[in-house]
C-alpha cells in the first residue's frame, strides 16, 4: 500500500525525522486556513499517488494568502495523469541549498536491506542510476544487525554530500532506517532530501509504501487503508477478500491461484483478446468464493465473457462443479462463460456441469481452447 | 533418488492441532510422509490421530528423531517458529503460511544463515516440496504426481505446480522430486538452489522450471544454467502482461521500474540455453520431447 505524501511526512515526523510544518486540507478555505495559521510564503501541494506532479502544475508556492485561494481552487480536482485531487498538503515554504535522494528498501537479490544515498538528488533515482551510476552510494544492511552507527557515517562520507550536511544526514538516516524497520514499509524514500542554507538537513518529499502483510500489527494501516483510491471494481474486490487488479479489456477473468490467474491473462492476450482483469480467488473455489467473484466481474460493463479457469488440486472437481452451480443461480450473469476445468476428478466436475452447459455457460478441454472460445464470443459481442 | 525429502524423512508439524495443519499433516501422512509428531506447548501430550503432539520442536525431536518441519503456524508466529525449529535441530524447515512480513522473512533468512548454517528453509508462502512415491509435505495434492523420472520441478507458483505435474504425468512422464519455493519476496530456497541439486541428482535428467515477473532470481538462475547445468531446463515465465506497479496475486510478483519483466527474464532464459513455453502446456509438450530423446 502506497502513502500519501501527507501521510508519509507524519509518519516521518513520529520518528522525529524534520519535516516542514504542515496541515492538509479538502477545501480552498481549509487550505486558506490552514496556510494563515502556517505563515507565508507556503507551498501547495496535490496529493496523489502518481509522479509528475509538479510539471503537471499540482505543486505552487503562495507568498499570501490571495495566491494560496487561487492556487488552491486551482489545483484542487485537478485530473494529474487520471488522478482527481480531492486534497492538497499546506507546507512552510523552504529555502533549498543543497537536494539529495535518500532511500531503504529490500533487496530481493541480496536478501539484504538497501539504502541508497545520493548528492544528485531532486530528480528520479532510476534517472540517476541510468545516467551516473558513481552517484549513488548503496550500502547493504543486514536485518539482524540493524543499520550500525559507523555503517551509516561510512555511507554517508561516500556519498559526497556537503560537509555541513553530515551530522544532519546521519541523523536523518539513522532515524528513517528504524522507520522503515517499525513500520514494516516496502520502501521509504525522501526526494529531494534538502541541506538549507543555515545547515539543516529536511525531508522535503516523503514517499513510503507498506507491506500489507503485516497489518496484523499495525492498526493503524485501516486508517491509510480508508484514504486509498480504488476504482469501483477493485473496491468491490477488496471488500470480498479477493486478489483482483483492474487491466483494460473485455474478458473477464477468474482463476483459481496466482500464477495460474496470471497465466489465464497471458493466453487471453496470446491469442488475440484483451483480458478485463486479474482475479486470483485462491485454492478452495467453493460456492461462495465463486459468487463473490462472480459479482465482482459483473460490475465490470466492459466485459463481453468470462473466462474461468481451474485446477482442482486437493479441492475435486465435483466440489468445484457444484460451486460453480450453486454461483450462477445465486449471481444473475449476462456475459456468456467459458471455463475450463482440470485436474482432480475433472471428469466428475465435468459430469455435473453436463446438464447446465448453454450457450451462456460453455466447458472446453485446455486452457488454450478455452481462452479461443472466450475471446471469440467477447469480441462477437462487440469486446474491442 | 530425490532431493531434500524422500520416504525417511521424520516430519514434526508446526501446527498440526490448528485445522490447515490436521488437514494437510493426515492427507500428507496417508501419501506415505513420516509425520512423526505435531508441536503446540499448550496441548503437549495429546495426540492428533495418533500423532503425539509434543510442547516444542526440541522436545519432539528428541522424542521421534525428526529432520524436518513443516510450519502451518498463521503469520504472526512464523518468525518464532523458524526459529524454534532450527534451534530444536531441524535441518529442513517448509513454510506452507501466506502473508508473512517481508521483514520477517529477511530476518529469518538472515538468522538462519548466521547461525544454522546446516539449516534449509523452503518458504514461505509455497505449496512445500513432494518426491512422488515417497514423502509429500505441504499441500500438493500427491495423486496429481507420477512417482519415478526423470524430470524433476522447481516452481514459485503453486497451481502452476500442479498444472506441471499433471500435464506430466497426462502424458506418462514421473517426476523425482517437485519443490515449490513460493511467490513472495524472500525464499528460503532458491532456484539455484534447487538446479544445483537436480544437476547432482542422477534420477533427474530434465528439469522443469515455473518463474513468474518480479524480482531477479529467474535471472540468476538463468546465469546458473549458462555455466553449471549440463542436464536440459525447459522454463514457463507468468505474468507477461503484468501492468507495471500492480502486485499479481503474490506479494514478489511485481514489475517495478521496468525490472522484472517476464520478458526479460525468458530472454536470459533462453540465452541460456533454456526452452521456453509460453504457456504452461506448451511447457509440458516441449518436456514430452524433451524426455523422448533422453
Amino acid at each position: 500500500m502506497d502513502l500519501y505524501e501527507y501521510q508519509g511526512k507524519q509518519l516521518f515526523a513520529k520518528y522525529d525525522i524534520p519535516v516542514s510544518p504542515g496541515a492538509a486540507a479538502e477545501t480552498v478555505d481549509a487550505a486558506v486556513a490552514a496556510a494563515d495559521k502556517i505563515g507565508y510564503p507556503v507551498v501547495v501541494k496535490a496529493q496523489v499517488q502518481v509522479g509528475g506532479r509538479g510539471k503537471a502544475g499540482g505543486i505552487k508556492l503562495a507568498a499570501n494568502a490571495d495566491e494560496c485561494r487561487e492556487h488552491a481552487s486551482n489545483i484542487l480536482g485537478m485530473d494529474i495523469k487520471g488522478h482527481v485531487v480531492a486534497l492538497v498538503w499546506i507546507e512552510k515554504a523552504s529555502d533549498i541549498s543543497q537536494e539529495y535522494y535518500a532511500s531503504f528498501t529490500l533487496d530481493r537479490s541480496a536478501k539484504l536491506h538497501l539504502g541508497m544515498l545520493s548528492a544528485e538528488g531532486g530528480v528520479e533515482i532510476e534517472q540517476v542510476a541510468e545516467d551516473n551510476p558513481d552517484a549513488i552510494a548503496r550500502i547493504h544492511v543486514d536485518p539482524v544487525d540493524g543499520l550500525t552507527d559507523t555503517q551509516c557515517k561510512e555511507w554517508v562520507a561516500a556519498a559526497g554530500l556537503d560537509p555541513a550536511a553530515t551530522d544532519g544526514a546521519v541523523d536523518i538516516l539513522t532515524k528513517l532506517y528504524r522507520c522503515y524497520v517499525d513500520a514494516d514499509a516496502d520502501l521509504v524514500e525522501i526526494n529531494p532530501l534538502i541541506l538549507t542554507p543555515d545547515g539543516r538537513v529536511h525531508a522535503l518529499d516523503a514517499k513510503v509504501s507498506l507491506d500489507d502483510s503485516s497489518v496484523f500489527r499495525h492498526p493503524e494501516y485501516e486508517e491509510y487503508d480508508a484514504t486509498q483510491v480504488r476504482d469501483n471494481r477493485e473496491r468491490a474486490a477488496h471488500d470480498k477478500g479477493l486478489q483482483y487488479v483492474g487491466l483494460d479489456g473485455y474478458v473477464g477473468i477468474i482463476a483459481n491461484g496466482a500464477g495460474l490467474a496470471m497465466s489465464t491473462v497471458d493466453i487471453v492476450s496470446q491469442v488475440g483478446g484483451k483480458p478485463a482483469n486479474f482475479l486470483d480467488i485462491g485454492g478452495g473455489a467453493n460456492a461462495d468464493v465463486m459468487s463473490g467473484a462472480l459479482e465482482v466481474i459483473n460490475n465490470d460493463p466492459d466485459v463481453k465473457a468470462i473466462f474461468i479457469n481451474i485446477f482442482g488440486g486437493i479441492t475435486k472437481g465435483e466440489e468445484v462443479a457444484n460451486g460453480i452451480v450453486t454461483a450462477l443461480e445465486r449471481v444473475d450473469i449476462e456475459a456468456p462463460i467459458v471455463m475450463r476445468l482440470d485436474g482432480t476428478n475433472a471428469d466428475e466436475g465435468r459430469a455435473i456441469l453436463e446438464p447446465h452447459l448453454s450457450d451462456q455457460l460453455q466447458l472446453q478441454p485446455t486452457m488454450v481452447d478455452a481462452a479461443r472460445r472466450v475471446v471469440e464470443i467477447a469480441q462477437a459481442r462487440g469486446g474491442r | 533418488m530425490a532431493i531434500f525429502v524422500d520416504d525417511t524423512t521424520k516430519v514434526v508439524y508446526q501446527g498440526l492441532t490448528g485445522s490447515q495443519g490436521r488437514f494437510y499433516g493426515l492427507l500428507n501422512r496417508e501419501y506415505g510422509t513420516q509425520v512423526v509428531a505435531g508441536t503446540n506447548p499448550k496441548k503437549a501430550g495429546t495426540d492428533v490421530d495418533g500423532i503425539p503432539i509434543f510442547a516444542s520442536v526440541k522436545e519432539a525431536v528428541a522424542a521421534t528423531g525428526a529432520t524436518a518441519s513443516c510450519v502451518f503456524i498463521p503469520a504472526p508466529g512464523v518468525r518464532a517458529a523458524v526459529l524454534e525449529a532450527a534451534e530444536g535441530g531441524i535441518e529442513f524447515v517448509v513454510v506452507i503460511t501466506e502473508g508473512v512480513p517481508a521483514h520477517d522473512e529477511a530476518w529469518f533468512y538472515n538468522k538462519l544463515k548466521r547461525d544454522h548454517r546446516n539449516v534449509r528453509l523452503l518458504g514461505p508462502n509455497c505449496p512445500g516440496v513432494i518426491s512422488p512415491g515417497r514423502a509429500n509435505i505441504g499441500i500438493t495434492a500427491g495423486h496429481i504426481a507420477k512417482e519415478g523420472g526423470p524430470v524433476g520441478i522447481v516452481s514459485r507458483s503453486g497451481t502452476l505446480t500442479y498444472q506441471a505435474l499433471y500435464e506430466l504425468q497426462q502424458n506418462d512422464i514421473g517426476v523425482t522430486t517437485c519443490v515449490g519455493i513460493g511467490g513472495d519476496p524472500v525464499p528460503g530456497t532458491s532456484f539455484i538452489d534447487c538446479l544445483a541439486a537436480f544437476e547432482a541428482d542422477p534420477d533427474t535428467r530434465a528439469v522443469m522450471m515455473i518463474g513468474e515477473i518480479g524480482g531477479s532470481a529467474e535471472e540468476e538462475a538463468a546465469e546458473f544454467i549458462k555455466a553449471e547445468m549440463t542436464k536440459p531446463v525447459v522454463a514457463y515465465i507468468a505474468g507477461v502482461t503484468a501492468p507495471p506497479g500492480k502486485k499479481m496475486g503474490h506479494a514478489g510478483a511485481i514489475v517495478s521500474g521496468g525490472k522484472g519483466t517476464a520478458s526479460a527474464k525468458m530472454d536470459a532464459l533462453e540465452d541460456a540455453g533454456a526452452r521456453i513455453g509460453l504457456n504452461p502446456t506448451e511447457a509440458g509438450e516441449i518436456m514430452v520431447g524433451v524426455v523422448d530423446k533422453l
